[in-house]
């Protein structure tokens, strides 16, 4: 018999190549619907790139090659890891994507690990008091937040805070001219996180929060529960260990079907924060119309999602010990 | 025997609503002796299973426990709150729900799950509170504790999820045991295996029992004394033998008659439903005998005021007024089998 | 029961909405809801009343503050453009985009689930690897490489809008068509030899509408969203005002005029908060068991 944890990654691997597949024939298509002829397309606006650039487009894609030629030509690129060179970068796209990745992943970790902390300890409030002011009042805070455009949130953030109040640096992950080093690079990076973090974890905020409050009032309803109190158990105790212990299971769920979401509300948050990851690259291919860059940004990113799936997957392992890894 | 164990008096559980509140359980008394176990009967929502909760102070919002007092081991614990009903609970009183399926949590061990009732209540290591929930595995009869120990609920069957809360429950060696309805969820097979334990856990340890079921078959097996209960209140209470052998009140007796048989067959037991009619309900309940509807002896007076309970034999006790015709009735109804 | 009375016993699905109808009524959110997008939808349609003319004309001085000049009631933006009159045309482009891209989701994604959940077997098996596929590229990132390779425009916003937002309501779908698939009433249509069509057009879709509603009203509140922010990266149609290109180009004067990012901005909140209330008022009508102790 294969061991559970060898199915468990190569049904993820499967999954991996489906989506990458499935991606490759998305763009491939795309490409040719866009008006005008693809290699001006991936180049960018007509008239910018140098004549041997285009040539090396056509050679590269096959342009000049039946449709079929061209997508198997297209695919042993992607599957050789070669997502093309981005001539207004002046790097290959791999690289800049393996560059700027680190940044959205450290401002999506903390962006989720704040929406995640919060909004559950606002549902947990709000179970607490179900039907009651407090309870109303953190369901329509939440709910406002929810409303919002995260780039907005993000522009009322640097009005208040940066341009008002001047408290926190609101552009860039660093402050590059200062050339801290060690402790004070940290700090200096914690110092530039916290308000682009806390604009794309709000949004997510009211997610968890309706979410938290729901399961709260559903386990509180359940069985061993009653239990635990006939057990004599401290009231923490119940409260931390049975209630919210399985209220998380499904705040768990919806945090593997948020990743791409989050992903895509950091490109806005990047954007008005300048932070230097993949999202701001997308922006700037975007703006300089790099469009063989920004289809491998659509692909990395879906990766992303995936591992970040199967990451959860293997965490729901460890908080259910119903769920088995498949 | 000496003071009783558990000495309810005059428990009443109402419910609060517009337009008055509900008496769910009306002024019930009743005593356990250690090493005794008392069985409740009656029909789902005659109340015994919130007389059951009540004892633990389990009754949720709008629910309210009301009495004169309810006294474990000479000290009352009517009104408990907070700290001190913490203590009580899972110590001196533990409970064992109807559900092991939904009885425990699916996503702790049953050990962590037997470890914390005991650290609840008593100051001991870690060490030492799972070396005692391996010992109560064993003494549930749970093959193989030790390895049993680490085991999910999930990983169990609903017999053996049983045996793991009567070990939970029997974690700080209780004073009362409440079982309600232990077995109604199980199979067969393996509800005479749970009661059989509960019995043993009962003459090993003095334990004082009060079993809550529906089923005759049950009470006639594993109790010591039975208490009737009707639409929230106690029609009728004596010892197992006396009431099966002549049972007083009619609605007793409509219980016994509907149970499949004299001629009892292991496995045929039904729910007690047959008595012609329905229990009122709550917010409709009579002023007088709440049986009278559905009574073949009801009579005026029966309508008119709570039949009070009459003293019958040494500890027995029975709410009606009509207890002569309906034991002449019987008389009668032998004779004409006889025929 | 004969088969025919169990047909006949299908309760009107009419009366079920009435009933759902004056639920929704009660519920404080719902009337909120449709309060703030009643108010959102008269902006749209007395746009052209109140401000003739097109609100990308430059037509007062720029960086007028809000209350300084009486004909412009909310200032004027850096190239003097009206921002009231922007915000009131907004409202259409956003609600016209919002409505017309959920349309499009919900074909989409009413299709997939009802096909899915009604078929089964290989069909299901397949639709779902579908939608998983779709679930797992970034909905944002995938609507907006579609606009920029094809060009911003509202159609082509529309249909990358609608294209990346069906997933979860083909699985929503698909679910409330696998409950009923199995059930007495359909049974009883096949053994009267309904034709597959039929019964979901006529019986199961029917049944499913109440979830389906509710999806969509929050469905046409993310699409404005979304729109508002494709528009704020610079992917709007250039021919119309939008909201999200708004804030866009506001933000470039944040420092010194903050209002001109800051009000269309509330007009996005408004009505994305309008639907997002409506979508909670009509799912607790429609499902009270969940409804909010």
């Amino acid at each position: 018999m294969i061991p559970v944890s060898v199915r468990f990654f190569g049904r993820r691997a499967l999954q991996l190549v489906i989506v990458v597949l499935g991606i490759a024939i998305t763009n491939f298509f795309l490409l040719r619907l866009a008006p005008g002829d693809a290699a001006q397309v991936l180049a960018g606006e007509a008239g910018s790139a140098t004549p041997e650039y285009l040539a090396a487009l056509r050679k590269q894609f096959g342009l000049d090659q039946p449709l079929p030629v061209q997508f198997a030509l297209y695919l042993r690129n992607l599957l050789s890891l070669n997502l093309g060179f981005s001539f207004r970068q002046g790097l290959p796209v791999l690289e800049l994507i393996a560059q700027r990745l680190p940044a959205t992943l450290l401002l999506m970790g903390t962006s989720i690990t704040f929406a995640l902390l919060v909004g559950s300890a606002m549902g947990v409030a709000a179970a607490r008091r179900a039907g009651r002011a407090t309870d109303t009042v953190i369901s329509s805070i939440a709910l406002l937040f929810y409303a919002t455009p995260v780039f907005w949130t993000g522009i009322m953030l640097i009005v208040v805070f940066s341009v008002w109040l001047d408290w926190l640096p609101v552009g860039g992950m660093t402050s590059i001219e200062r050339g801290y080093t060690g402790l004070a690079y940290l700090k200096d990076v914690a110092a530039h996180l916290v308000i682009p973090a806390t604009t794309l974890g709000l949004f997510f905020l009211a997610v968890y929060t309706r979410l938290m409050r729901a399961a709260m009032i559903d386990v509180q309803q359940q069985d061993f529960v009653r239990t635990a109190v006939a057990k004599g158990l401290r009231p923490g105790r119940i409260a931390y260990r049975h209630v919210v212990r399985n209220a998380l299971l499904p705040v768990l769920t919806m945090l593997g079907v948020q990743v791409g979401a989050v992903l895509g509300g950091a490109v806005l948050v990047e954007t008005v924060f300048s932070w230097p990851g993949l999202g701001r690259l997308a922006f700037e291919a975007l703006f300089q119309r790099d469009l063989n860059l920004l289809l491998g940004i659509l692909l990395c990113s879906s990766v992303v999602v995936v591992l970040a799936n199967a990451a959860i997957d293997f965490l729901y392992t460890v908080l259910d010990p119903r769920i088995e890894l498949s | 025997m000496g003071e009783p164990v558990l000495s309810v008096d005059g428990l009443s559980v109402r419910f609060d609503r517009k337009g008055g509140a509900l008496t769910a359980v009306d002024g019930l008394s009743f005593d356990i002796s250690a090493g005794e176990t008392l069985a409740i009967v009656g029909e789902s929502g005659c109340g015994k299973s919130l007389t059951a909760l009540a004892l633990l102070g389990l009754v949720a919002a709008p629910g309210r426990i009301e009495g004169r007092s309810v006294k474990l081991q000479g000290r009352d614990i009517l009104g408990l709150e907070g700290e001190a009903l913490r203590r009580l609970r899972g110590n001196r009183i533990a409970m064992i729900f109807q559900e092991p399926m939904t009885a425990l949590n699916p996503v702790l061990t049953i050990g962590e799950q037997i470890i914390e009732a005991i650290t609840a209540h008593e100051d001991i290591s870690h060490q030492k509170a799972r070396d005692r929930a391996v010992s109560l595995l064993d003494r549930v009869r749970i093959a193989d504790p030790r390895r049993r120990v680490n085991d999910y609920p999930h990983h169990l069957s609903g017999g053996m999820r049983q045996r793991v809360m009567i070990a939970i429950a029997l974690a700080c060696n209780p004073a009362l045991l409440v079982a309600d309805e232990p077995t109604t969820a199980l199979d067969v097979t393996i509800q005479s295996q749970i009661l059989e334990l509960l019995d043993q856990i009962k003459r090993e340890s003095g334990t004082a029992i009060l079993l809550i079921t529906h089923d005759l078959g049950v009470v006639s097996e594993y109790s010591d004394r039975v208490l009737v209960m009707y639409a929230g209140r106690k029609v009728e209470e004596r010892t197992t033998r006396d009431l099966l052998k002549s049972p007083l009140h009619p609605y007793t007796r409509g219980l016994i008659a509907a149970r499949p048989g004299r001629h009892h067959v292991n496995g045929l037991r039904t729910r007690l439903s047959e008595i012609p009619g329905m229990v009122p309900s709550l917010a409709e309940m009579p002023h007088g005998c709440g049986f009278a509807a559905r009574c073949s002896f009801v009579v005026d007076a029966c309508r008119i005021a709570r039949p009070p309970l009459i003293p019958v034999g040494a500890d027995g006790a029975v709410a009606c007024l009509r207890i002569e015709e309906a034991r002449a009735s019987e008389h009668a109804a032998a004779r004409c089998d006889a025929y | 029961m004969a088969l025919v009375d169990i047909v006949a016993h299908i309760p009107p699905a009419r009366i079920a909405q009435d009933n759902a109808f004056f639920r929704t009524a009660r519920q404080p959110s719902a009337v909120v809801g449709v309060l703030l997008l009643g108010f959102v939808v008269a902006m749209a349609l007395l746009a052209n009343q109140i401000f003739p003319g097109d609100p990308l004309d430059f037509v007062g001085q720029p960086f007028q503050r809000p209350g300084e000049d009486p004909s412009f009631p909310l200032g004027t933006d850096m190239l003097g453009r009206d921002l009231a009159s922007g915000i009131f045309h907004g409202a259409r482009i956003s609600l016209l985009i919002g409505a017309v891209a959920t349309a499009m989701s919900l074909v989409i994604g009413v299709g997939v689930g009802a096909f899915a959940g009604y078929y089964g077997g290989k069909i299901d098996a397949s639709l779902m690897r579908l939608t998983e596929f779709f679930q797992t590229i970034p909905p944002f990132l995938f609507a907006l490489t579609i606009v920029a390779i094809l060009q911003p425009s509202i159609a082509t916003i529309v249909g990358a809008i609608g294209v990346t937002a069906w997933p979860s309501l083909a699985r929503l779908v698909r679910a409330e068509f696998l409950k009923l698939r199995h059930g007495d009433m359909v049974q009883a249509e096949i053994a009267l030899g309904a034709s597959d069509m039929r019964i979901i057009f006529r019986h199961l879709l029917p049944n499913t509408l109440a979830p389906i509603i509710v999806s969509a009203s929050v469905m046409v509140a993310t699409a404005i969203l979304t729109e508002s922010s494709l528009a704020f990266l610079g992917l709007g149609d250039p021919n119309v005002v939008s909201w999200g290109g708004m804030v866009g180009a506001g933000r470039e004067v944040l420092r010194s005029d903050w209002y001109i990012a800051t009000l269309p901005g509330v007009a996005i909140v408004v009505a994305v908060l309008a639907l997002n209330l409506l979508g909670d008022g009509l799912n607790d009508a429609v499902d009270p068991k969940q409804e909010r102790r």
